[in-house]
């Protein structure tokens, strides 16, 4: 122990006394390992921040109350809607009893025609461009929503004061009595935790396997230091403490740099919002045990690290001598912990279903980190074997492939990160789009006859209805508007639309041919045949829910659609106005609007917005989509790829750092090769292959791996193979593009070491 | 008496504060062996350097062939050290991960040869060295020695009209020492090729036709002093 | 090697009495064989009649050693013309080479003048000398490496010493 201080003492007084060189040395270690670091703190609070969010939105979600309303009562309803492109959390309330509950975060439920609104969204209203907004919501703003009735400091969200809602079972409202949603939500299927688990490993090994490399940076300085060490007399244990110092003091650099980024970074967060996704720089806390992990673990593996990377080189006296050079890689070992890994992976196929089944998460993340961590494990041997038997073919390339030959452990280092990462994104994508389609929920809409269906639930009649339909058309972007009067219409227990419009807007809806006002059409598809001509029906019209008979005469036609309607609701009793007027359906009905508008662009859909809500802000806007994904699942997928590119960038800024480093031991060829008169573009080609090689290498060993390991998972989850192939390739191409920058970023150090002055540097 | 291939004239140069040159002198004829020497640190290497194209000199000039080198361009620069000059260097010169073959092909490779052709000259030079036993090694598995008469053979492969050695003599014995310098001077004869030659041995020194003497930065020319 | 020239150059500090000179002969060059009374004195006089000295004054008291002397501008004169001279190259130089760095450096006179003006002779011959050993057989070139060797021996000596009393003088001499 005592021996252990006097050489890290040593150790330490080496560094700080080795001048620049050193350094530069633990500055380039301190900031690659702090980047890690960084990372990991950021990923060491993801349970904090879902923790924080579910607790805040389960807070201020709310469950229909059944009974009698209680003095607490709020009437409300949800109008989610979305502005520039984002979504915006709206609620209509209108108090019911004397004392309405209020949701978290806001003092006072507003009455009508104010509202409450949070940070953001006041913003946004009180900005330049806000004029749409401001129109969309002409209510008085009475107060702000507090940071614990958001899910996220830039939620666009709002509470609208209403006293038009009704509560009845086809009302326009809903009741509450309380807010929070006692029951807790649903856990994740087991499915949905595989694919966190993955993520969460196809994150972290990568981070890991570069802090791994960032210890070793300079490792060649070092090795001199050591030989130089041994010739005064060290004997092999006392040089290999010594460097270990210097590990040692680079990882605790690092931790201190990367607390550095990482508070740094959180005191951004806040500015920053992803697919509606924001974070409190306040739930940005790292899970203590995780914390504390990093922060002991680092050092200690640092110090280990070197221990065994320093098996490999034989510290003697008169100069270093590399092992490596005269004994090959083994494959054995190599393949170990991959193959374990897989051993423990594929047993669990089929196991996993989103219904049943349930998720060894130890089981199944044992083996992931295992899979991806021996990937790192492979690379040297594969980089090593192939390197080996490669030739030279131009000056540059000769260059390259014998730098590569002499150091074959430095080259797969530096790639190790990226390789990781690729493999672990491509098993991801791959378990991802495997199961994806599981989760795409059908809407039954088609977004080919209309792009915006528009609903308006008070009972107007044909006068306010051409005055929507007006006001909707004037709305930039707007080529067609049909509005008419819509309610239900049933057979015993079959159920279709009821619909009154003109004869151009039936054609617009079902493609009725040969119309004239007084007709009556009975509507229907193959799987949903029309009613019959001459049925007894029953209508159900508007909030008060009459019910009214009536019996289709016996002059309706009878067509088949064409085409399915719009929301999916093939069958239907179509009456032109004439028609209506002879039956028993009041004037005033609830309308439906369909829209032909293009709506590509956010703004062109908040101009549609705000021309609903100028006619009455209860008005509901909604956008047609073939398919909408479950949303948890969505904000799965997000986090994973905010994590990928997040990782990549970090991996590819510390490459950036390795490559310099490696060049920076270089020098000295570099000034020989400029003096005699070698072309930048040669040393800078070289440059690039030396980089192109192992990252191809890389690469397709990457490809290989995220392929396997995603085939194994989603044979666990019992889905039907099927990869994506382009989803592969741009994470790939995302990876190489990734080191061709940094190749590109380290050129102008290249011609810099070029200059002759260079030379006698020692 | 023909005209100077090479003038270096009142070159000045510094590093940081200290001054390396101060007004330092020298030419060098065809077919003419000059050496330079002086004490440790007294601007030789620095000489070279600036007289090779290497280093550009803070004031002064230095012409070859008529032609004003610290006018040119660096890539012009880099083209004449490729085509017309041969360097030995103090320290470090040869590229440690290319074998002894490749490292004396190099210069050959740089100038478009085919790679056959360029290793089998390169092999012949290192056999007129004495050093064919050592071509496929690299750099950091010979002997200092044989490192250096490595670095002579890459700097005669490509025929040189102006060949820059700095101490190349000084890893070896009086033996192998006078064999590099015999070869030196002979192809500077044979080719009309200007050797320029930095050592600290008298002995060395002795094969040139002429020496100049660097002291603290500037040139004393010894014909004069005669 | 001249007693006389040397005496010159000790001389050429300033005036000295006969005692003072041969203390300070013996002290830098006499090592084993210190100069008798005799051939100082003797020495003195050729230079007094050759006006290359002259006396300075004679203190009270009897005997020789009262006289003082000091140096003519005709003797400064074969001074500079001796230590500017290279002395013929050939072995076994040192004792003249080397007084003669050491009197360049108690006048005041450059060191490296004197060492760079030995260089070119020595050199000059051993030019001579390695161009006859490219053409000679091989008795020849034998017998030119030991010529060779001997001279570069003695340059390598001269050059040590002149950067050893340099960094002396530095020292005594602020
Ligand atoms: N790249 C450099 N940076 C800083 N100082 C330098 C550099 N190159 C040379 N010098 C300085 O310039 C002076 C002359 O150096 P130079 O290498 O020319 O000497 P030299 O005569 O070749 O010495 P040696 O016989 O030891 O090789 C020295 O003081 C040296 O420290
Ligand atoms: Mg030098």
């Amino acid at each position: 122990m005592r021996r252990w201080a006097r050489d890290l003492a040593l150790g330490v007084r080496l560094v700080a006394r080795g001048g620049r060189g050193a350094w530069t040395r633990l500055t380039l270690t301190a900031v690659g390992v702090g980047l890690g670091v960084a990372l990991l703190l950021l990923a060491a609070s993801v349970p904090a921040v879902l923790t924080h969010r579910d607790d805040r939105t389960n807070a201020r979600d709310f469950n229909e109350a059944s009974g009698r309303p209680t003095d607490t009562s709020v009437l409300y309803r949800p109008l989610d809607t979305e502005y520039h492109g984002e979504g915006v959390y709206a609620l209509a309330v209108q108090a019911l009893g004397a004392h309405p509950a209020v949701p978290p975060g806001v003092s006072r439920l507003p009455g009508p025609g104010e509202m409450v609104v949070s940070p953001r969204f006041r913003a946004a209203l009180d900005a330049p461009d806000g004029a749409l907004l401001r129109e969309r919501y002409p209510y008085r703003v009475v107060g702000t929503i507090g940071d614990e009735g958001l899910s996220g400091p830039r939620e666009y969200s709002v509470y609208l004061g209403s006293d038009t809602l009704t509560g009845s079972w086809r009302g326009n409202a809903q009741r509450l009595d309380r807010w929070g949603s006692p029951t807790p939500d649903r856990g994740m299927d087991p499915v949905l935790l595989l694919v966190t688990v993955l993520g969460i490993a196809a994150l972290l090994v990568p981070v890991a396997v570069f802090v791994a490399t960032a210890v070793r940076f300079g490792s060649e300085a070092r090795d001199r230091q050591q030989a130089a060490l041994r010739l005064v007399g060290a004997d092999r244990a006392t040089t290999r403490r010594t460097a270990s110092a210097e590990a040692l003091l680079g990882a605790l650099a690092g931790l201190v740099v990367g607390a550095g980024f990482f508070l740094a970074g959180r005191r951004l967060v806040e500015l920053l919002s992803f697919d509606d996704i924001s974070v409190f720089a306040g739930d940005l806390t790292p899970d203590p045990v995780l914390a504390v992990l990093v922060a002991v673990g680092l050092p200690v593996a640092a110090v280990l690290i070197t221990l065994v990377a320093l098996r490999r080189v034989a510290a003697e006296p008169l100069g270093v001598v590399r092992r490596s050079t005269t004994r090959r890689r083994r494959l054995w070992w190599r393949l170990v912990p991959p193959v374990v890994g897989l051993g423990l992976l594929v047993p669990l196929a089929g196991r996993v279903t989103r219904s049943g089944g349930s998720l060894d998460t130890a089981q199944v993340a044992a083996g992931l980190v295992l899979v991806l961590a021996g990937t790192a494990v492979l690379l040297p041997w594969l980089v090593e074997r192939v390197v080996g038997r490669m030739g030279g073919g131009g000056v540059a390339r000769l260059l390259a492939v014998r730098r590569l030959q002499a150091d074959s452990g430095g080259a797969a280092r530096t790639v190790s990160g990226i390789t990781v990462a690729v493999a672990g994104a491509i098993a991801l994508q791959t378990l991802f789009a495997g199961v994806a389609h599981g989760y795409e929920k059908p809407t039954h809409q088609d977004p080919r006859a209309a792009q915006a269906i528009v609903t308006d639930n008070r009972e107007s009649g044909p006068a306010q209805r051409a005055a929507l339909a007006a006001g909707l058309r004037r709305s930039t972007g707007v080529h067609a508007v049909y509005a008419f009067g819509h309610g239900a219409v049933f057979v015993g227990d079959d159920g279709g639309s009821l619909v009154v419009g003109d004869c151009a807007t039936l054609r617009a809806y079902a493609g009725v041919a040969g119309c004239a006002d007084g007709d009556v059409f009975t509507v229907g598809t193959d799987r949903s045949p029309a009613f019959r001509p001459g049925s007894a029906t029953t209508l159900l019209v508007g909030a008060q829910d009459r019910e009214l008979r009536w019996r289709i005469p016996a002059t309706a036609r009878t067509a088949v659609r064409s085409a399915h309607s719009v929301e999916g609701d093939d069958r239907a009793v179509l009456l032109t106005p004439k028609a209506a007027a002879a039956s028993p359906l009041p004037p005033a009905m609830p309308t439906t609007a369909y829209v032909r508008a293009d709506l590509t662009d956010p703004l062109a859909y908040d101009r549609l917005e705000t021309a609903a809500a100028r006619v009455d802000p209860l008005i509901d806007v909604m956008r047609v989509s073939g398919g909408s994904v479950d949303a948890k699942f969505a904000t799965v997928r997000t986090g994973l790829l905010i994590g990928s590119i997040a990782v990549l960038l970090v991996i590819g800024a510390s490459l950036l750092v390795t490559v310099l480093e490696q060049l920076r031991a270089r020098r000295r060829p570099l000034a020989v090769l400029a003096a005699f008169g070698t072309r930048r573009g040669t040393v800078g080609r070289s440059v690039l292959w030396q980089t192109a090689i192992p990252v191809l290498l890389g690469l397709a060993l990457a490809v290989l791996v995220g392929v396997v390991l995603g085939g194994v998972l989603l044979r666990m989850t019992a889905e039907p193979l099927w990869f994506d192939w382009s989803g592969i390739l741009g994470v790939t191409g995302a990876g190489a593009g990734v080191v061709l920058l940094v190749t590109a970023l380290t050129l102008p150090a290249v011609w810099r070491m070029m200059r002759p002055g260079a030379m006698r540097t020692e | 008496m023909t005209a100077p291939l090479l003038v270096a004239a009142d070159v000045r140069r510094s590093f940081g504060a200290t001054p390396a040159l101060d007004g330092a002198n020298l030419s060098v004829r065809a077919g003419e062996v000059v050496a330079v020497m002086g004490p440790s640190g007294s601007g030789k290497s620095t000489l070279l350097h600036c007289a090779a194209g290497i280093l550009l000199p803070d004031s002064g000039r230095v012409t070859y062939d008529g032609a004003e080198l610290t006018a040119l361009s660096d890539a012009r620069r880099s083209a004449l050290r490729r085509s017309e000059f041969g360097f030995v260097f103090q320290f470090g010169q040869l590229v440690p991960e290319l074998t002894c073959l490749e490292n004396v092909a190099l210069p050959l490779r740089l100038a478009g040869t085919r790679r056959r052709d360029a290793a089998r000259t390169a092999l012949e030079w290192l056999a007129r060295l004495g050093t064919a036993d050592v071509a496929g090694k690299r750099p950091g598995d010979v002997s200092g020695g044989q490192g250096q008469r490595v670095a002579v053979a890459r700097a005669l492969v490509t025929g040189p009209r102006v060949l820059f050695a700095d101490e190349p003599t000084g890893a070896l014995d009086s033996y192998h020492g006078e064999q590099v310098m015999r070869l030196f001077t002979e192809s500077a004869r044979d080719s009309g090729a200007a050797v320029v030659l930095v050592t600290h041995e008298p002995r060395v020194a002795a094969y040139a036709d002429r020496e100049v003497v660097v002291r603290d930065g500037r040139s004393v020319d010894l014909e004069r002093a005669r | 090697m001249s007693i006389g020239l040397t005496l010159l150059g000790l001389l050429e500090s300033g005036p000295r009495h006969g005692y003072d000179l041969k203390r300070a002969y013996d002290e830098r060059f006499g090592h084993d064989h210190p100069l008798h009374y005799g051939q100082v004195y003797s020495t003195l006089s050729r230079l007094l009649k050759g006006g290359l000295v002259q006396l300075e004054g004679v203190e009270p008291g009897a005997g020789p050693e009262r006289k003082r002397y000091a140096i003519t501008d005709a003797g400064v004169t074969d001074l500079d013309g001796w230590l500017g001279r290279a002395e013929k190259p050939e072995p076994y130089l040192q004792n003249t080479l080397y007084t003669k760095v050491v009197l360049a450096l108690l006048t005041g006179r450059s060191a490296d003048d004197i060492l760079d003006t030995q260089r070119a002779a020595h050199l000059a011959l051993m030019r001579t000398l390695t161009r006859r050993k490219s053409t000679g057989d091989l008795a020849d070139q034998l017998i030119c490496d030991h010529a060779l060797f001997h001279l570069e021996a003695d340059l390598r000596w001269l050059e040590l010493t002149a950067a050893r009393l340099a960094a002396l003088t530095e020292e005594v001499l602020p």
